[in-house]
């Protein structure tokens, strides 16, 4: 069996054709781990017997004809942000070192429900804060495509974790484009839910107006499928949006049959491709993507986002303060670490957070605390909450004009570690994903073609109004069935 | 909006992080070089604008009230760094004054 490429649905038929068992799967996913994870480092931990006995027992439902689900022992990756009953979860951070996750996030909840096994916990910048998972305290994650350059961030361990063939699905969040770049940088899917169509309880909060949990998969299909089992309101997170059941992935199977792409209007915003930086490697990429739409009948449409030059500004203050306000609840107190320099109640405060977040999580709490701070609250925050409003009022005047917007997902593919070490350099490189979190709206990064210089896959971004992710799957599976490179298979082997 | 002189000990001290001489520093110049990045929203008139606090617009989302009970004192005690006999958490001393047992 080829791991790296065993997409969901695959295994999902593997599995029903009484051709390979469960534990099977999983021991294969094991070997490959055993064989390539000392190069790529996606993984803070998985437990082999913890594994096999998810597995054994989804073979025992198999055997009683009591399957949970289509997708009953398939194995998934959790982002180390997401929370599993019994098992360490850090978000990647000394401050979290040992915490043991009390009960189980709803999406895992969710998963354990439809019978997926538990693979592994997946590394990832610090509190989900960075670009290139070079802000992880324990390890760098490297890119299976060249083990020299960054998987993206913040989910850079679910993505390489997907690309490396080490799992068949995985979860990731996105703050600001941590599911959607990683995506791009590895040649993988990356779906960015409709803000409240997935529940965040159990997902440690970064910026909670921002972050969504999302699927991170080997093809359109799968991120459809793991959507229809994450998806829905939920009594734990009062964010969380009343929603019918969608099935999604019945709907791209009916809609595949036929995948043409005619009537669909998509807008290409005159301000994403005019930006300085953009490289020639990503821009002939996305041109051949918009090529490959049109023959499949869609129609471009020239549309503008006219403040999508403050939305990087506006992003990055509307986040520090969620997350300086989110993050004060660790104070080595009631769990996570406490220095043991500390002698008194606020020495506890102020050694304990000192020593246990990371450069980048200090650096984004200062930058939070200032903005909140008395005398530039209106200066700032306040401000940059009303500027959100209008690049909100940018989508929804595009939206009239189209059914979805097509950009790149980010300006380079793939960088070398070490090669943005200016954090405001770094900051910049989310330059095309973060106005949809600040929107709330859905988004998907689809692999579209190679940088014709570093050969690192590229991802194209499609994006939707909120509620609208059968518009990205459909386009998205029309997409790439269509694209003239089928496979993205790194070439770790 | 002007950003000379960001008081990075003073934010540090809002903020209950101890930073190394160093680090501050080396923030005091990123912290500046953002901040004034994001300077360029105040060429923005955002007169009348409604401010945007959450992707969604929902309110007064509520439950029944009745108690549930989700985690034994067990369970919420099983990650502090420090307890007494397993049932309270042992802090360091709060108010200033002689040591106490």
């Amino acid at each position: 069996m080829n791991c790296v490429s065993l997409s969901l649905r695959e295994a999902s038929e593997l599995l029903a054709s009484g051709r390979m068992t469960s534990v099977d799967m999983c021991r294969a996913f094991l070997d490959r781990i055993r064989k390539v994870e000392d190069r790529v480092h996606a993984l803070l931990n998985w437990k082999e017997e913890d594994i096999l006995r998810q597995a054994a027992e989804s073979d025992a439902r198999r055997a009683n004809g009591k399957l949970l689900s289509a997708f009953d022992g398939i194995p998934v990756t959790l982002k180390d942000n997401i929370c599993a009953s019994g098992q360490q979860c850090t978000c990647a951070s000394r401050i979290l070192e040992g915490f043991i996750s009390p009960y189980d996030a709803t999406v895992t909840e969710k998963l354990k429900k439809a019978g997926f096994v538990l693979l592994g916990r997946a590394n990832m910048d610090e509190f989900a804060m960075g670009s290139s998972c070079e802000n992880s305290a324990y390890q760098k994650t490297a890119n299976p495509w060249n083990l020299d350059c960054v998987p993206g961030g913040s989910s850079g361990g679910s993505a390489a974790s997907v690309a490396a063939g080490e799992t068949v699905i995985a979860l990731g969040s996105d703050t600001g484009g941590s599911i959607r770049q990683p995506a791009s940088f590895c040649g993988i899917v990356g779906l960015k839910p409709t803000y409240g169509r997935v529940s965040r309880y159990g997902l440690v909060a970064f910026a909670s107006s921002l972050d969504q949990i999302g699927p991170m998969s080997k093809s359109v299909y799968d991120a459809a499928a793991m959507l229809d089992v994450i998806a829905g309101q939920d009594p734990m997170d009062c964010t969380s949006l009343p929603q019918e059941k969608e099935n999604f992935a019945d709907d791209v199977e009916v809609f595949e049959k036929n995948p043409r792409l005619d009537g669909v209007k998509i807008g290409l915003p005159k301000e994403y491709f005019e930006l300085e930086g953009l490289s020639s490697g990503v821009k002939a990429v996305t041109e051949k993507a918009i090529e490959t739409l049109k023959k499949l009948g869609a129609e471009f449409v020239n549309i503008s986002l006219p403040h999508t030059r403050y939305s990087m500004a506006c992003y990055y203050i509307v986040a520090t303060a969620e997350a300086s306000a989110n993050l004060a609840r660790f104070d080595g107190i009631r769990y996570g670490y406490r220095s043991p320099r500390a002698t008194d109640i606020q020495s506890t405060y102020f050694l304990s957070r000192g020593e246990g977040f990371g450069m980048e999580v200090a650096r984004r709490i200062m930058l939070g605390t200032y903005v909140l701070s008395s005398g530039y609250y209106d200066a700032y925050y306040l401000k940059a909450q009303k500027v959100r409003t209008l690049l909100r009022r940018d989508f929804e005047e595009a939206y009239k004009k189209c059914d979805l917007i097509f950009t790149p997902v980010s300006p380079v593919p793939a960088f070398r570690f070490g090669e943005k070490a200016d954090p405001l350099q770094m900051y910049l490189s989310d330059v095309f994903t973060t106005a949809l979190n600040l929107s709330g709206d859905c988004g998907i990064s689809i692999p579209a073609g190679l940088d014709e210089t570093s050969g690192m896959p590229v991802g194209i971004q499609l994006m939707a109004p909120a509620m609208e992710e059968k518009r990205l799957f459909r386009t998205g599976r029309a997409f790439e069935l269509a694209r003239e490179q089928k496979e993205f298979l790194a070439p770790l082997d | 909006m002007k950003t000379d002189g960001i008081d990075v000990g003073k934010v540090a001290e809002l903020a209950r992080l101890q930073l190394k001489p160093e680090l501050k520093e080396k923030l005091q110049h990123e912290m500046e070089a953002i901040v004034g990045y994001v300077e360029m929203l105040s060429e923005l008139n955002v007169d009348g604008i409604e401010p945007t606090a959450h992707a969604v617009e929902r309110v007064n989302v509520i439950r029944d009230d009745v108690a549930e009970l989700v985690f034994t004192r067990e369970q919420m005690l099983a990650n502090a760094p420090d307890t007494i006999d397993g049932e309270l958490i042992r802090v360091p001393q709060v108010l200033p004054g002689e040591g106490m047992a």
